[in-house]
């Protein structure tokens, strides 16, 4: 993929004894959304902020807007995060309460020299309109806020420097369905408007469905099954895909519900991840970790049942 | 089912907080019954005030409150008991299953120890016996036999884990009904499949009763018998999850089903329900939703009564009777 925003491969992240992201690959494309799911712990939150540099990676490369990250200087790097920005899951805990709804929209575009305090005025009262706040919001503080209204705050924020990607970490977890849908509209919207590739991280099938058009599926810090929305959602490949979508609310649950716990990140089975739950398992998932292989152009699944 | 003596009879239970220097309503005449081996799910967004049902019907509302109506557990009214009558007739009865089992499990006690006081409080078993029915239960919830889970703590067990303990303790008294607080949320839904499976089965084998809470109507359409959806504390629609789903009457239920993000229908816009939950103390008068309702008029200044409408009960003066498309 010639015209890929971003291009992860290889990406690894160890805490001490904890495996939490383990050598991760996916592309986005120019306006794209991608969606990252799996449960709690998998590592979709580590694999958010290894792209956005927030955390060094133990190994691995990332490209964006065709430069690798690791290669930038200090300074490159500061400048080339105004075209990366991200929204956190808690609309509670991700704005300063002490600042002023305009000081935390504008701060993005001070920390990046954009426009004098005049014009960054004026943009945020075009960014308030955008996310459907009144100019009269402009004044007051977070807490004044409903969780809903917080979340197209934070929008408002991550928008104001024009960036290319914007990573949304569990976006509307927090929210009731109704407010979430709102949020959700808000998205979508702003999307099309500004062509933004969004990597969008949520444990909610329905939500990753809705929004995505291609997803990873992550389980103990791996990609076990990566590639277009539509497809995995109609034939997932991968036996924990399936589980997944299998144990999904609204859709029509078929057999019995996977059995046993994930296994701890600090203490990793060898051969296939899954194995200590996966209905399917064989002698050669204890010994020998399956390789991600394409089932399809820009399908891959890591299983050994998915090798014909 | 519903032909046998209620287990749980709610008639008209209103709750009512002080905020600021006075006594603000957040749960109105709500009214419910749950029969031998049912499942009633309690739905509605955050805020809506199902916890707050659910600690009035246990015996444990906030500080201050006033609770009122009547709470029926197998016939015998509880309001009237002492404080002390009503914790033991419900530390019995009733077992309960909290939304964050972290905050509900001591953090210093192991497993074995918590588990076991309830046991010898409520059962008077002595503390030999106590832990060996302890173990049983354990297995019971499908934790694995061979971890000495007695001598655990709490943060040695992961979420999944400690949700089977909650319910494992929830059950350990043989209560013949089971209150659980979103029991799931905070679970991947692989374990959630797992929680829940096991739930039914504990209905059906030994008849237990149950009153599930939860914000998701997709949720408990899987497993439960009916649904009560609140609004800013009112009961507005009760039928069966399905029927919600399907063909809901109220027009709030209707936003929910429309908000909820479907298959097939991908990045086309979403229709969320204008406006916001009103907050306590500023509940507009007559009917609550009126505001944000579509279908609102002049008679919606009047509190609309609990109706019955096709196989539902409804509280709104301008029913749906169409099908969801
Ligand atoms: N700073 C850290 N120090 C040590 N361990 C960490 C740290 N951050 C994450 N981990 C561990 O890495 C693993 C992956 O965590 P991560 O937050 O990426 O999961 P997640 O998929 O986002 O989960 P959730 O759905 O619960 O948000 C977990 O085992 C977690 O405990
Ligand atoms: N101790 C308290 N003092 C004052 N207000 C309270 C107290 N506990 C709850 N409330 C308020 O009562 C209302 C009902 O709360 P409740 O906990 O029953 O909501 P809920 O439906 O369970 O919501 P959620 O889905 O968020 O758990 C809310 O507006 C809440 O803010
Ligand atoms: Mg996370
Ligand atoms: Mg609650």
């Amino acid at each position: 993929m010639t015209d890929a925003l971003l291009d992860v491969a290889g990406l690894s992240k160890s805490f001490h004894q904890v495996h939490a992201v383990r050598d991760v690959g996916f592309t986005i494309g120019r306006g794209e959304t991608f969606g990252i799911v799996g449960e709690s712990g998998s590592g979709k939150s580590t694999t958010a902020r290894l792209v956005l540099r927030l955390v060094e990676p133990t190994r691995g490369v990332i490209r964006f807007r065709g430069q690798d990250l690791a290669t930038l200087s200090k300074e490159a790097l500061r400048r080339e995060r105004r075209h990366m920005q991200m929204i956190f899951q808690d609309p509670f805990g991700s704005l300063n309460g002490r600042m002023t709804i305009e000081q935390l929209i504008a701060e993005p575009m001070e920390v990046h020299h954009i426009g004098d305090s005049v014009e960054r005025r004026r943009r945020v009262g075009q960014l308030l309109a955008e996310v459907g706040l009144p100019e009269a919001a402009r004044h007051r503080f977070p807490h004044e806020f409903s969780g809903g209204q917080r979340q197209r705050i934070a929008i408002a924020r991550a928008l104001a420097t024009e960036p290319q990607l914007i990573v949304a970490d569990e976006p509307v977890s927090a929210l009731d369905v109704s407010v979430q849908a709102q949020v959700l509209n808000l998205l979508l919207d702003l999307q099309q408007r500004h062509g933004l590739a969004l990597l969008f991280i949520s444990h909610d099938l329905r939500v990753v469905e809705f929004m995505c058009d291609r997803i990873a599926v992550m389980y103990l810090g791996t990609v076990v099954e990566e590639g277009p929305k539509a497809e995995i959602y109609a034939e997932p490949r991968h036996p924990y895909t399936r589980a997944l979508l299998e144990s999904a609310p609204g859709r029509a649950r078929k057999g019995a519900p996977l059995k046993g716990d994930i296994p701890s990140a600090a203490n990793l089975p060898t051969g296939c991840v899954f194995q200590s739950r996966c209905p399917r398992a064989f002698d050669r998932c204890t010994h020998e970790a399956p390789q991600p292989r394409a089932v399809a152009p820009s399908h891959r699944v890591a299983c050994h049942l998915a090798e014909e | 089912m519903t032909d046998q003596a209620p287990i749980l009879e709610v008639r008209d239970l209103s709750v009512s907080l002080p905020i600021s220097g006075r006594m603000v309503p957040v749960v109105t005449d709500l009214s419910m019954s749950i029969s031998p081996g049912e499942a009633v799910a309690l739905v509605g967004e955050s805020g809506c005030g199902k916890s707050m049902t659910a600690r009035a019907i246990i015996g444990l509302p906030p500080p201050g409150a006033v609770v009122s109506g009547s709470i029926r557990l197998e016939g015998r009214e509880l309001t009237t008991l002492s404080p002390r009558e009503r914790r033991r007739v419900g530390g019995r009865g009733i077992g309960f299953i909290f939304q964050e089992p972290m905050t509900s499990l001591h953090p210093t006690l192991s497993i074995g120890q918590q588990m076991t006081d309830a046991l010898r409080y409520n059962l008077n078993l002595p503390t030999r016996v106590a832990r060996d029915r302890a173990r049983e239960l354990l297995a019971r919830v499908g934790l694995p036999k061979e971890r000495d889970l007695l001598n655990a703590y709490v943060h040695e067990l992961s979420g999944g884990m400690r949700q089977r303990v909650m319910i494992a303790m929830a059950i350990s008294c043989n209560p013949k009904l089971v209150i659980a607080d979103e029991p799931t949320t905070a679970l991947d839904v692989t374990i959630q499949a797992q929680v829940l499976e096991l739930l039914i089965a504990m209905r059906a084998e030994i008849g237990l009763a149950m009153l599930y809470i939860s914000h998701d109507l997709e949720v408990v359409a899987e497993f439960c018998d009916r649904a009560i959806v609140m609004y800013a504390g009112d009961q507005v629609e009760a039928g069966t999850p399905v029927e919600c789903l399907k063909m809901p009457h109220h027009p709030y239920t209707r936003g929910l089903v429309d908000a909820i993000p479907h298959a097939g229908e991908a990045r086309a816009r979403l229709s969320p329900i204008p406006g916001q939950v009103p907050s306590l103390g500023s509940w507009p008068r007559g009917c609550r939703f009126q505001p944000r309702c579509p279908r609102q008029d002049d008679r919606c200044a009047t509190r609309p009564e609990l109706a019955t409408v096709v196989r539902s009960e409804v509280r709104c003066w301008h029913p749906l009777v169409g099908e969801v498309s």
